[in-house]
């Protein structure tokens, strides 16, 4: 930092001053709140409304819809960032686009398109009646709407890192006698893991949080198709704030456990990142 | 591919609970969560007595428009217990799971308890409301859900409607202006019954709040009576809140006859004490004696006198671009 | 489509294999359901539709979601571009903390966000007291709406202005102020233009993203019809009345909004990036 060149340090406190106070007052403080209400009655309390059964049949449901949910889009991720970031095509910026359209779809909109694929009175409902599948109101279209919402997490992640990454090396490995899988594993698998990671980190955050499009799908039936969040306003609505809040305490810690893990990652990435960078420009 | 393993999965875990202990879904309003508890509990130990089976209710709870919509999109509920009768009719007519005579099948209309729709007031009642008259004054916030969105809040927009009716003489007009007023002193329109409880009590926004009977004097007990108070007002509307056996459902899940026998136990004397324990007014007379003094007197009236039944007060004051809607439209 | 006209000559293996498989895997999950909002539409006829689309009401709350998600993403554009600014240029004591903190409404639960706001917003509430006692009301007027819709966008700004700023030459600036340009000078003509696409990007994803939010508004908005009712909740509304044809047309009035705006930042992505390799 060239201080003669950049502000005076007067100056300097003050935009971080208010930087911070603007990050305290719009971002810090909501969280603040929740954690005084969570233990406005104690601790004691805390802990009862966490071992309560409906309360684990929620983290169950929750765990269980990440950890389909996940591993899918990561899949999809690796394949589409593959398809897009490494070769030409026509239609590929709409192709990008298209990927990325569930960041814009409203979540009652992303709950709403399966219960008319699915629902009683949609595409699929009486084939699904008839066969006595059940999707909406139970674990497979909880499953769905996290899908949908958590869709272009990884692929947005790996997309730019690998366009940037060029396929140098790649090529490289193939003249030296790889197979397609070897290559994959041994390059362009390693070039891309913390990547892969970060998009992960920030798949399964919203997975676990997300309400509105799992709202309209789940049926509410208590124990049994409540994920965390939908848990937390079944508790607001019976008048046990401070339980409401308890969860949802629950849902922050995981939410800033998972900002840790990416910070850790984006230094990693930043490392592997200026790493490739060098090669690039010496190769 | 994963999700075909995963389905067939909860096919195989559906049969296996299907051998387990019978299972039966109650998909219910929002204000009936604490009465059910209570019911549920109540009927297991009732039918192992009888059947030496076990049954186990799970409950489902939302909004009474949102829980119909379900309901019709599949979602599998045995019985329904919701807050007005034309969700039940909507169940009937969009998605047939059940005859459109339904409420002919138990008795009271199909209405175990009733209800009515009352003031909840802070502590003292500093603003003096006494009646519904005291809703309209300048400077008074009244706190009440969407009616578009909420069963209670369509019963209290119809008692206020009701009142001002019987007050100028059956004159349409002025009722309407009565009601004009009333929303004109909402400040905040929450999307269900349990939401305007929350605005009023836990946020402290507002004078007074119309609501559930039942609704209120829970929110009396939980949230502290050093707080709040309840107000009864002259008149009020009749609130039948009705129950129904889902036919497709049931019988497909096989639970037809213990379906029925649920509902019928919510007009035995052990059901009807409970109800009457959780604020809802009994209908067997000996209950309603036992529990007299929980409920004060009050003037009631019925949706089918005054506005002719279900249908066409929906049709006429809640659809889109009914009356609801005029009168918040700019200019009135 | 031909294999030799579509795609692009490339020895790299797996084209094939992986574009199937995304195309397959967003058909499924995203198009068809998608297009299950415009079928549904379609059922009915084009009066309901445009009357759907085009009742007061509803044309009330475009006009409140559109305003409030603008004004939200202005505001979150000047904090999110001094908040920015700041973690990457200057140094101070707990910056690695306040550099993770920008992401927590991304991570939060929406409607814990909400019900987090609107208690700290309200007449009682942390804040609400003291913004009451300046004749401020936050919590059930459109301001609330614009606090909420704030809160959700302002990440976005941050992190996609981030990656500019600490990409940007400093040497140019010193250049600049060599030959005698005051501070301001070098803001405005040499750091300026040069995040400027990052932040419109960063514009466009907060707008895409709070045209559709739902928890977090609704408990802070106080659904007034006409005043502060936002769209996605007039689609809940029209199936709370089993309006299935009109909630659905009103979707695809905001999925049609939202995929342009998506294009939109993709092509300003793309030529802030041919911007950048031109340098």
């Amino acid at each position: 930092m060239t201080a003669a060149r950049s502000e005076p340090a007067a100056a300097r406190w003050a935009l971080t001053g208010l930087a911070l106070l603007t990050l305290g007052v719009l971002i810090v403080l909501p969280l603040c709140t929740v954690f005084a209400e969570a233990f406005a009655k104690g601790w004691s309390l805390y802990r009862e409304v966490i071992e309560e059964p409906d309360t684990l049949s929620a983290i169950e449901l929750s765990l269980l819809a990440v950890g389909v949910a996940v591993p899918m889009n990561l899949i999809f991720g690796v394949a589409a960032a593959w398809a897009v970031a490494k070769f030409q095509f026509r239609g590929r910026n709409i192709l990008v686009t298209l990927i990325d359209i569930p960041l814009g779809v409203s979540p009652v909109v992303s709950g709403l398109i399966y219960v008319l694929v699915f629902g009683a009175q949609g595409w699929l409902g009486p084939w699904l009646n008839r066969h006595d599948i059940r999707i909406i109101f139970a674990a497979p279209g909880i499953i769905l709407a996290t899908v949908f919402v958590t869709f272009p997490f990884v692929a947005r992640e790996l997309i730019p890192l690998m366009e940037s990454q060029g396929a140098d090396e790649e090529e490289a490995a193939l003249v030296l006698g790889a197979n397609g899988w070897q290559m994959f594993w041994k390059v362009t698998l390693p070039n891309i893991s913390w990547g892969l990671l970060y998009g992960v980190v920030l798949c399964t955050a919203r997975a676990l949080g997300e309400f509105g499009a799992v709202s309209v799908v789940s049926g509410h039936i208590r124990g049994q198709t409540n994920t965390l969040p939908l848990h937390v306003e079944i508790l607001y609505n019976d008048y046990n704030y401070a339980g409401a809040f308890a969860v949802a305490s629950l849902l922050s810690v995981i939410a800033v456990i998972s900002l840790a893990l990416k910070k850790l990652l984006e230094w990693k990435t930043g490392q592997a990142e200026s790493g490739g960078l060098r090669r690039t420009e010496t190769g | 591919m994963k999700l075909n393993r995963f389905w067939l999965g909860m096919v195989a875990a559906s049969a296996v609970f299907a051998a387990g202990p019978l299972k039966l879904l109650n998909v219910s309003y929002d204000p009936t969560r604490e009465l059910y508890q209570d019911i549920n509990a109540a009927f297991a130990r009732q039918w192992k007595a009888r059947t030496g089976a076990d049954v186990q209710i799970s409950q489902s709870h939302g909004g009474s428009g949102a829980q119909a919509r379900a309901v019709i999109d599949g979602l599998q509920a045995d019985v329904v217990t919701l807050g007005l009768a034309y969700d039940i009719d909507s169940i009937a007519e969009r998605a047939h799971l059940l005859a459109p005579d339904w409420q002919k099948r138990l008795p009271n209309n199909s209405t175990p308890f009733t209800s009515t729709i009352v003031f909840l007031v802070r502590q003292g009642n500093p603003k003096h409301i006494r009646d519904w008259d005291d809703l309209i004054k300048p400077g008074v916030a009244v706190i009440t859900p969407n009616p578009k969105t909420s069963g209670g809040a369509r019963w209290s927009y119809l008692a206020a409607w009701g009142y001002a009716l019987k007050k100028n003489n059956g004159d349409d007009g002025k009722a309407r202006d009565f009601v004009r007023k009333l929303y004109k002193n909402v400040p905040v329109l929450d999307s269900g019954a349990r939401g305007s409880t929350t605005t009023f009590v836990q946020r402290g926004i507002g004078d007074v709040l119309l609501s559930w009977e039942n609704e209120a004097f829970l929110a009396l007990n939980e949230l502290g009576k050093n707080k709040v108070q309840v107000i009864t007002p002259s008149v009020s509307i009749l609130a039948e809140p009705p129950v129904a056996v889902v036919d497709s459902v049931a019988a497909k899940h096989g639970t037809s006859a213990v379906a029925k026998a649920y509902l019928e136990f919510l007009w035995s004397p052990e059901g009807q004490e409970i109800g009457a324990k959780n604020f809802y007014r009994p209908r067997l007379a000996a209950v309603q004696a036992k529990y007299a003094g929980r409920f004060p007197k009050v003037q009631l009236f019925t949706i089918d006198e005054v506005f002719g039944g279900w249908q066409k007060a929906q049709k006429r004051h809640f659809e889109d671009g009914g009356v609801f809607d005029q009168i918040y439209a700019p200019g009135k | 489509m031909a294999g030799t006209g579509f795609k692009r000559f490339n020895v790299l293996p797996g084209f094939w294999p992986a574009f199937s498989y995304t195309v397959l895997y967003l058909s499924l999950i995203v198009l068809i359901p998608l297009s299950a909002v415009f079928l549904k539409s379609a059922t009915t006829s084009w009066d309901h539709i445009w009357r759907s689309i085009s009742s007061p009401s509803v044309v009330a709350s475009y006009r409140l979601s559109f305003g409030a998600s603008i004004i939200a993403g202005l505001i979150s554009v000047a904090a999110g571009f001094l908040i920015a600014w700041v973690l990457v240029r200057y140094e101070f004591p707990g910056k690695p903390l306040a550099d993770a903190v920008v992401d927590l409404p991304f991570a939060l639960p929406t409607a814990v966000a909400g019900i987090a706001l609107t208690s700290l917003y309200t007449e009682n509430g942390w804040v609400g007291q003291y913004l009451a006692k300046l004749g401020i009301k936050v919590a059930f007027t459109p301001l609330g709406v614009v606090v909420a819709l704030t809160f959700i966008g302002l990440p976005f700004v941050i992190r996609s202005v981030q990656p500019v700023l600490a990409d940007s030459d400093q040497e140019l600036e010193e250049a600049a102020a060599s030959l005698g340009a005051t501070r301001w000078q070098v803001f405005t003509r040499v750091i300026f233009p040069l995040v400027r696409p990052a932040l419109l990007t960063g514009f466009a994803l907060a707008l895409a993203r709070a045209l559709g939010e739902y928890g977090s508004v609704i408990f802070i908005s106080g659904n007034m019809p006409m005043k502060t009712e936002i769209t996605p909740l007039l689609i809940v509304n029209k199936l709370q009345q089993y309006d299935y044809a009109g909630a659905t047309a009103i979707a695809a009035v905001m999925l049609i909004t939202s995929f342009l705006l998506l294009l939109t930042i993709n092509l300003l992505q793309r030529r802030s990036r041919r911007f950048m390799e031109a340098r």
